[in-house]
């Protein structure tokens, strides 16, 4: 990829998850003329989420496309687009609709290198919003970054942190494979500190969100928040909780929490999918393959529970994975074994 | 129009229409300006009682979408899709429909739901949370709203099928296939933006392949969320459909006199066994894309203004008032009866209660399944311990 000016400062010390996300896709459109966004309403209305707000101002209706409502064809096209050398960046409204697109992601661009015989690299950036919590319902509402996570060939990344959010989505467009960025809904308001300029990010190794002892908490992306609050939870009653994130859920870095649960010999993986062949499954199969020795309980698990996701404010929220349930599910595997 | 019964005989009977779908121009029986305008494939003869109830269905569905908007922004709804300045197209097209007829309409589409008899309350009840259905599809002949934009055309397809199948069944071996006389109709709502999914257009080939006995009614509202029609289709909506080999009309959707006929034709057409036909109903979006969304940011008020002196509901009330096929008693009573529908409705609606969480799991499938009765007894415990339980019903 060609590198023209590094990363501009922006001089913000803090700014919102949005913004970094926001500032990421600016700095890309700066240095790299290949690439351009695209999806709907991305252009004046600036996304569903207003991520790309003020970009087309900024960049031009060429390069900040709005897009004939098909989720299969910009994909496809961002496929196409990427095979012949841009650098595309396509938005997903949300994670539900790339359903549409799903033969576009799996059998095409997730399997073209392969069929090709490693001559056709496809170095597209797919971002969608994922995840529940915001009153949306059954069909606006899943976390299906753990389905995408099964497919060899994709990268999968879910930025938790407003640097990981600012810092990914370079990386990603320099990977010449297919990349997935999953940024959780309920994270876009959350602000904290910008490092300016910019921190390098990687896109290969989970990160230790918060150091501890006696038990790991492994998670990713929406829930690491109310993770990070049940550590706390757990700290007020004399528990030392590591918290693991995994930040890139495929290819998954195992090593990361491998290593933090070999030191403190339990762990519960808290993951917004349905608990069923869910990302928190692989983890815990992965513990039990290769950490069975070093535990002292079963592997914990707090997922989603297994129903379309209702609508109903409350109902929702007993649905979903909370602080409180995380620390339950803890206080359970501290006292196990 | 609280629970009124779908006529069975709905539209036909005090309509005369000769004429089927094809023409080039827009369809427009009644003038912005409230003016009769004759059409030559679309000769209708409407007496003032005809033209009085599809006032008075634009009134009330008018009213509903006011207080649907209203209670959303007390706190009251998650959320609402307005229908402002769609009256015409949907109470057109809906009282078009026999009682055993089956629409498939999408978030917008209250009027439609409206004039198949539901009560309003249940609509409140979607966008409050408390059900994620509210009527019975098959009493009211009436599917869900379909939220995932452009899956109920393939779905209006299928039924379709079905019902074709129903036909060759009930005549026997004996008697020549492909005819549908008399038989239900499927009518498939969606937008201009779902034109472009993949599976509007794929609804289109299997319709025209199998001859289906489908309306697609395609609301031209001009506006999918941020996006002006312009950026789903070179080529006017309705001219699409020659493509696939059915006709395409488009209709003026503000003018309810001529949706009403346009789409008693292309249903008698459906019913007669001639196929598919693609309706556009030329209309505007009034109001924003939902209560979440902010229009200024990229519409013109001057657009919206344009539009507002085409109004529905207005054309009608100058023409009824004009040929004096109304008298101010009965505007006056549209009116208390439009009040009265608003007083229960906030009444009812915030009445309702919320149902118990665990509910959650009640139709996840048609029967027990040993895993989630686990999930709901573990989950029920949760809440009983939960030191905070909160507002929580169980
Ligand atoms: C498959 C899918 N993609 C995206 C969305 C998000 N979305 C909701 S409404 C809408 C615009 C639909 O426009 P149109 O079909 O014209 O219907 P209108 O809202 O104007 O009635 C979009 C893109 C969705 N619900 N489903
Ligand atoms: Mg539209």
């Amino acid at each position: 990829m060609s590198v023209g000016t590094r990363a501009v400062p922006t001089g913000a010390a803090t700014g919102t998850y949005r913004e970094a996300l926001r500032e990421a896709m600016r700095d890309a459109l700066r240095r790299d003329d290949r690439v351009f966004l695209m999806g709907e309403d991305v252009g004046a209305y600036g996304g569903a989420f207003a991520v790309s707000l003020g970009l087309l101002e900024e960049f031009g209706p060429d390069r900040i496309r709005d897009t004939p409502l098909s989720e299969s064809a910009f994909v496809g096209a961002g496929i196409g687009a990427a095979l012949g050398g841009m650098r595309p960046i396509v938005e997903i409204m949300t994670v539900n609709f790339s359903l549409l697109a799903l033969d576009q992601l799996l059998n095409n661009a997730a399997t073209l290198l392969h069929m090709s015989g490693g001559q056709y690299n496809v170095p597209l950036v797919v971002r969608m919003t994922t995840g529940a919590g915001r009153q949306l319902a059954a069909q606006h509402s899943h976390s299906l970054e753990g389905w995408y996570a099964h497919i060899p060939g994709l990268r999968i990344l879910a930025p938790a942190t407003i640097d990981d959010a600012r810092g990914m989505l370079w990386p990603a467009l320099e990977d010449p494979d297919p990349v997935l960025i999953f940024e959780h809904g309920s994270l876009y308001n959350v602000s904290g500190a910008l490092s300016d300029p910019p921190a390098e990010v990687d896109i290969c190794h989970a990160a230790i969100r918060r150091p501890g002892a006696d038990l790991t908490l492994v998670t990713y992306g929406g829930t690491l928040p109310l993770t990070l609050d049940a550590a706390q939870l757990l700290a007020a009653e004399g528990c030392d909780a590591e918290v693991v994130d995994l930040r890139v859920l495929r290819p998954l870095d195992t090593a990361t929490f491998l290593e933090s649960v070999r030191r403190t010999h339990r762990a519960v993986v808290i993951d917004e999918g349905w608990r069923s062949g869910s990302l928190a499954a692989e983890v815990s199969a992965r513990l039990m393959e290769e950490a069975f020795d070093d535990l002292d309980a079963p592997v914990g698990r707090v997922c989603s529970a297994e129903v379309p996701m209702p609508y109903a404010r409350h109902m929702e929220q007993a649905a979903l994975p909370s602080a409180d349930k995380v620390a339950e599910a803890a206080r359970r595997v501290l006292a196990g074994g | 129009m609280p629970a009124s019964p779908v006529s069975r005989v709905a539209a036909t009977g005090d309509l005369r229409i000769v004429g089927q779908a094809g023409s080039e121009a827009l369809v427009q029986l009644l003038t912005p300006e409230g003016e009769r305008v004759d059409h030559p494939d679309y000769v209708v003869d409407a007496p003032a009682e005809r033209l009085q109830s599809l006032y008075r269905d634009m009134v009330l569905a008018r009213r509903v979408d006011e207080e649907g908007t209203a209670l959303q922004r007390q706190g009251q709804l998650g959320l609402w899709a307005s229908l402002r300045g769609q009256e015409a197209a949907q109470v057109g097209s809906a009282r078009a429909l026999m009682a055993d007829d089956m629409a498939f309409p999408t978030y917008r589409e209250h009027a439609v739901v409206l004039c198949r008899g539901v009560d309003a309350v249940q609509i409140m009840a979607i966008f409050r949370g408390l059900t994620h259905g509210g009527w019975d599809p098959h009493r009211f002949g009436l599917a869900p709203y379909s939220i995932v934009i452009g899956s109920q055309a393939l779905h209006a397809v299928g039924y379709a099928l079905g019902v074709q199948r129903d036909a060759a069944r009930a005549r026997g071996p004996a008697r020549p296939a492909g005819q549908t006389t008399g038989s239900p109709v499927a009518v498939a709502y969606f937008g201009d933006g779902a034109a472009s999914q993949g599976e509007v257009n794929e609804a289109f080939v299997w319709a025209g392949v199998y001859n289906a006995p489908v309306v697609f009614f395609c609301q031209n509202n001009q506006w999918a969320i941020s996006q002006p029609a312009e950026r789903q289709t070179r080529v006017p909506l309705y001219r699409r459909a020659d493509g696939f080999g059915f006709p395409g009309v488009r209709v003026d959707g503000n003018d309810v006199l001529a949706v009403l006929a346009v789409t008693l034709s292309a249903l008698q057409r459906a019913r007669d066994g001639g196929g598919p036909t693609l309706i556009e109903a030329f209309t505007y979006r009034i109001g924003a894309h939902t209560t979440a969304d902010d229009a200024t940011r990229y519409r013109s008020l001057a657009e919206v203004e344009t539009w507002k002196l085409k109004d529905p509901l207005e054309r009608v009330k100058a023409f009824l008032h004009r040929k004096q096929l109304a008298d101010p008693a009965f505007f006056e009573q549209v009116g208390a009866e439009s009040d009265a529908l608003a007083a229960r409705l906030r009444r009812k609606c915030l009445g309702m209660a919320d149902p118990p969480a665990l509910a959650m799991f009640d139709h996840v499938y048609a029967g027990e399944h040993p895993p989630l009765r686990r999930q709901r007894a573990h989950l029920a415990a949760y809440l009983d311990s939960s030191p905070d339980p909160g507002e929580v019903p169980r």
